[in-house]
């Protein structure tokens, strides 16, 4: 058993100010944002056989959706382009996007065990709260991000392998992530159980994924679904790595400034929504 | 094996502010209404128990303490900081331990200790040693390496324990902290907090429905009951105006006119759900 020695308390006037005990704004986020991508971080390794079982399902799009779809040609892709490396790009976003909607459930979750409880007592504001929760996502992305590089060399895509656009192709994919986890936790804002996300979630992942440019061009598709897909963040994410993996020309800062107007405006959903879960 | 708690580092300088004040207090969840004119205070170092039973609105008037909900009306200070309008400064100054399960089993003990003490805003410099501290004084020293996933009920509790303590609050915060537990895995939770108690002189408030264990544990007592108190005082006041050789629960009966394990069986069944979930989780 051990002896409890207290130190002396050192309690003094000057000491004690608020302005001592809280960081100013912005210092605080980063720091929040970080200790939630360090915490995630520390998940991943400790639970490296998620890591692996989340591979599988790219993979399996990339060889055989791919290899298929590459074999029938059915799909029209930019000239000099292969399909399976026109596709890779859009896996690359659509894991992200699975990622990111388990996030809603996992709020749930910490929810109905006290883990939210105990984190919405600490000083963290909200907005900050669900900031790291939405960057801590795209860290998980970025591990999908590397396995569908991994891949995509073994399968000789021909990607530019520039450590910049490495960077960017990262960058877009956190940001996607962000917003579809804000996404997923709003709507776990909405509904509050878990059954029901689980069924809302599954609802909107697949329509938000072929609704965008993900699996073929923008122009093959009816009007009414170019109209969905103009509107989906996922295209602009997906057209942002295409850019910078395989050199088609987009529009990058229009791609990047939609995804981060997206992630603003997502975080502060879900975070609106945060005291509906601390009820 | 000895280690150093140390006292509340937040406190204001001046004892003048009471740690807890609370004024008639009202919360309702649609048509409940859980917490019904509600107005009791903590002085300086006092153990204050707030005991009732299940659905009694112990935990949600810790909540609006918490700044975790708001009230309808009535108001709550901590060290003279009003809930609403300085919650940030209160959350700093408030270690608090929620009735469910409140540590992460993906983590280890030390990584769920060191992420509150990021999100306290704890120095660098000081992290590692804090974090050593508390585990240390809860007696998880040696598994502070291991998954919370390997931990027992009794070790999760005192982890969490342990990141309560990690920011050295002023204000100790304990909703049913032996809850879920065996016997004796409720006793070394008690005797750590009496031990810490004891050394450091830290304001305690804490809720139970175990009258035994609050009469031994708290210096005052406030007998919840249907989001209202119905007395306060001293275990020992409460007692004597009973006679001789009276406890806390013929206090309860003869104070709300039931016993308290019949409440049990009524009172609120959310909370009753959630408290059996959290008995599961910990095995
Ligand atoms: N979030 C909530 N939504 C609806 N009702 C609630 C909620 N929280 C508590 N209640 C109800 O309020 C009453 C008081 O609950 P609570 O404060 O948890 O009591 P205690 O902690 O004393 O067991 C109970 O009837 C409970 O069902
Ligand atoms: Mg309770």
């Amino acid at each position: 058993m051990s002896a409890v020695r207290v130190a002396q308390p050192s309690v003094s006037a000057d000491r004690w100010s608020p302005a001592t005990l809280m960081p100013p704004w912005w210092r605080l986020y980063p720091s929040r944002i970080l200790t939630f991508w360090l915490v995630e971080l520390r998940k991943i390794r400790h639970d490296r056989t998620e890591l692996y079982t989340r591979a599988v399902q790219p993979v399996l799009w990339l060889l055989i959706f791919g290899e298929t779809f590459s074999r029938i040609r059915a799909i029209p892709t930019p000239p000099g382009i292969s399909y399976l490396a026109y596709l890779a790009p859009g896996i690359m976003a659509q894991s992200a996007l699975f990622i990111a909607i388990f996030f809603g459930i996992q709020i749930i979750w910490e929810r109905d065990s006290g883990i939210l409880t105990k984190l919405m007592a600490t000083p963290t504001p909200r907005l900050a709260l669900i900031s790291g929760k939405a960057f801590a996502a795209g860290v998980r992305s970025v591990s999908q991000v590397v396995v569908i590089l991994v891949l995509s060399a073994i399968l000789q895509i021909h990607f530019n392998w520039n450590p910049l656009h490495l960077l960017g192709v990262a960058a877009a994919v956190v940001l996607g992530a962000a917003f579809f986890s804000c996404l997923s936790m709003t709507i776990a804002g909405i509904v509050l159980h878990r059954e029901r996300l689980m069924g809302v979630g599954q609802a909107i992942t697949m329509p938000l994924f072929f609704a965008s440019n993900a699996l073929y061009p923008v122009k093959v598709m009816p009007g009414w679904l170019q109209g969905l897909s103009a509107a989906n963040p996922m295209s602009y994410e997906v057209d942002a790595l295409r850019g910078m993996l395989l050199g088609t020309p987009t529009a990058l800062p229009l791609d990047f400034g939609v995804l981060a107007v997206a992630v603003v405006a997502g975080v502060a959903a879900a975070a609106a929504l945060l005291p509906r879960l601390a009820r | 094996m000895t280690a150093e708690i140390g006292l509340p580092e937040g406190a204001p300088p001046d004892g003048r502010q009471l740690p807890v004040a609370c004024t008639d207090l009202r919360v309702s969840f649609g048509t409940v209404q859980a917490v019904d004119g509600v107005s009791f205070s903590i002085a300086p170092g006092e153990v204050f128990g707030l005991l009732g039973p299940n659905g009694a609105g112990k935990t949600t008037t810790i909540r609006v303490l918490t700044t975790l909900i708001r009230a309808d009306s009535g108001a709550v200070s901590v060290f003279g900081y009003d809930t609403r309008t300085a919650a940030m400064l209160v959350r700093h100054l408030i270690g608090y331990l929620p009735q469910q399960l409140s540590a992460d089993f993906q983590l280890t003990g030390y990584e769920n200790v060191w992420l509150f003490a990021r999100l306290f805003d704890l120095p660098r410099q000081q992290r590692d040693q804090r974090i050593r501290e508390v585990l240390a004084a809860m007696g998880l020293d040696d598994v502070r390496e291991r998954l919370v996933s390997t931990y027992s009920g009794g070790m999760v509790r005192r982890l969490e324990l342990a990141q309560a303590l990690v920011n050295r609050p002023a204000l100790l915060v304990l909703d049913e902290p032996t809850i879920g537990l065996d016997p004796l895995a409720r006793g070394d939770v008690w005797e750590r907090v009496s031990e810490l108690r004891e050394e450091t002189g830290m304001t305690v408030l804490l809720t139970t429905h175990y009258m035994e264990e609050a009469d031994t544990l708290c210096e005052r007592i406030a007998l919840m009951h249907h989001g209202r108190i119905r007395s306060q005082g001293t275990p020992a006041e409460l007692k004597a105006r009973l006679g001789p050789g009276a406890t806390l629960d013929d206090v309860f009966r003869h104070d709300v006119g039931t016993a308290i394990e019949d409440e049990e069986m009524t009172g609120g069944g959310r909370d009753v759900r959630r408290t059996r979930r959290t008995a599961q989780r910990l095995g």
